[in-house]
């Protein structure tokens, strides 16, 4: 019980070996807004808490973190509409490695990104919107 | 017994303490009853609190007419509206009847000139209040539009003064004017082109249809990164406004600051503006620990160096770091006891960049003043809203103090962001 309930809490459910790396991204370049626990902030910051968009389609993940995102989103059924800024300055393998942190954190359950689909992605350099 | 003598010990005693019971009680204080927990804030001794009403969306700032009738602003529209109208019909402080109306998510409400203001993030709109009806008439006459749909700061917050004049704050697009915006090591734009049309506060007239901020707007005051708690405080004829200062410093220049420096700088400050002020956003923020106003990183500051600093305008007291102050009113009634008139109340929504630390904030505050400035230390009034501590997210806060309104009788009432809780505190 008491351990359902502090899984519950919404923090990382599962070992992470190989995703320090990114947890170390995430805690200098993310953790401000979309909080420790990954929850964001209401109305301002949408939470990475099991939702597709990180969960989901790894070039539009990749394009939100190299472009940032402006503009409504709904998110796990809320609205936000605060800028995210760009983060082109992060190398592939810090995308790569907090992505990859991210889609098996907050109750995600999703595969690595590589840094080639990072490198490939930012070649691209589509913005999303 | 003589007529006299029953007179003398029993009826003249009687009338000195039925005298006596009426005259304890301030004079206007309602005849309400408080919910037995205060509806679960914790309040200074002799105040109690009622909830007026809850689960109305995502309230923002509030209203309350003389008669009594309540206008909470939303941030998303629920059921297609923006707008909520209470009505209390029994005189127990609680709502019995609940309208919504407006197609326009707002921030900023306030009633004047028997109308009911209302600041979408693009726009304001005033509609007409009818004498006895709670709902106004539905067709609004826009004020002012044409305020360019940003994603940061956006919400309008507003104020009128007693000459003609709407204020309204245009919060900036940016955390500090960086070339590229909460990017680590970005230098500030210099000077801020940012400034040309946003962090500033704008006047208006208040009864003029279909003005905008480029062809009827004078800038007011600037150099300010995001006031939504914005007043006009008519006993003195001045304006107030308390900053939402920058963010993020150890995130950006972590060579200057370190997480806990970040969770202390800088202050949120409060100001007396003046026209033509310029508070020095975004090359200057304000130490509280140290007192003095010192240049932002982005134009070279590294936490000591003053430069151009030096010349902006200064705050008349400044509160923690990244609290939000959400709110701001100044108390003109005479329920309160003493020591609370002419003060002003203000809501602080409680921060999110205090990470990895605590956040800060989620209490309504007091500051007493004496004419136009502080006359001691701010002290928490209102607290407990958010329901647990510390609070270490703020999506773990139930409820977040975000409007502040007066009624006619003196009872301050406060609206709640998470999920539109209105409570009503009296003293008694």
């Amino acid at each position: 019980m008491l351990f359902i309930l502090v899984s519950c809490k919404g923090k990382k459910v599962a070992a992470h070996t190989g995703s320090e790396a990114g947890e170390l991204v995430y805690k200098k370049y993310c953790l401000a807004c979309h909080q420790d626990n990954g929850s964001g902030v209401p109305g301002m910051y949408p939470p990475l808490i099991k939702t597709s968009w990180v969960q989901g389609d790894k070039t539009r993940l990749i394009g939100i973190l190299l472009n940032g995102l402006e503009g409504k989103i709904e998110v796990n059924g809320q609205v936000y509409h605060t800028a995210m800024p760009p983060h082109q300055y992060l190398t592939d393998q810090q995308i790569a490695d907090v992505l990859t942190y991210v889609r098996i954190s907050y109750g995600n359950e999703a595969d690595a990104v590589l840094p080639e689909e990072v490198a490939s992605a930012r070649n691209q350099s589509q913005p999303t919107n | 017994m003589t007529i006299n003598s029953i007179v003398k010990r029993i009826a003249v005693p009687l009338i000195y303490l039925m005298t006596i019971a009426s005259c304890s009680r301030p004079e206007n204080a309602p005849a309400l009853v408080a919910d037995p927990d205060n509806g679960g804030i914790a309040l200074p001794r002799g105040f109690y609190a009622l909830v007026v009403a809850d689960d109305l969306g995502r309230g923002r700032h509030i209203a309350v007419r003389n008669n009594g009738d309540i206008f909470l602003a939303l941030q998303e529209l629920k059921g297609g509206k923006g707008i909520v109208a209470l009505r209390d019909t029994t005189g127990d402080g609680k709502a019995d009847v609940i309208s919504y109306f407006g197609d326009l998510p707002g921030t900023g409400i306030h009633i004047h000139k028997d109308h009911l203001y209302f600041a979408h993030d693009t726009a304001i709109l005033r509609y007409k209040l009818r004498q006895n009806d709670l709902l106004p008439d539905l067709v609004p006459e826009t004020i002012v539009s044409g305020f360019k749909r940003e994603y940061q700061h956006a919400a309008k917050t507003i104020a009128f003064d007693t000459i003609g004049n709407l204020y309204v704050n245009v919060g900036a697009p940016s955390n500090a004017c960086q070339q590229n915006d909460r990017t680590p090591g970005s230098p500030g734009m210099d000077p801020c082109p940012i400034l040309e049309n946003y962090g500033g506060i704008w006047r208006f007239k208040d009864d003029v249809l279909n003005q905008t901020q480029a062809d009827n707007g004078s800038r007011f005051a600037t150099g300010l990164r995001n006031c939504v708690a914005i007043e006009w405080n008519s006993r003195v004829s001045n304006l107030y406004v308390v900053q939402h200062g920058r963010d993020q410093l150890n995130q950006f220049f972590p060579d200057f600051f370190t997480d806990e420096d970040n969770a202390n700088l800088p202050a949120e400050e409060f100001f007396l503006l003046e026209e033509g002020d310029d508070c020095g956003w975004p090359y200057c923020y304000f130490d509280f620990q140290k007192g003095i106003k010192v240049l932002n990183p982005e134009y070279g500051g590294n936490g000591d160096s003053i430069g151009r600093c030096a010349e902006k305008k200064n705050p008349i007291m400044a509160f923690p770091a990244h609290t939000a102050p959400n709110d701001l009113i100044f108390y003109h009634q005479d329920q309160f006891p003493d020591r609370y008139r002419q003060g002003a109340f203000i809501a602080f929504h409680g921060s999110w960049n205090r990470s990895p630390l605590e956040q800060e904030g989620f209490y309504v505050a007091f500051i007493p003043f004496d004419n136009q400035l502080p006359a001691g230390t701010w002290e928490v009034f209102a607290r407990n809203f958010a329901g647990v501590e510390p609070v270490n997210s703020p999506g773990d806060a139930l409820h977040r103090p975000m409007g502040l309104a007066v009624g006619r009788d003196g009872s301050l009432y406060i609206s709640d962001s998470v999920k539109g809780t209105i409570w009503r505190v009296f003293y008694q």
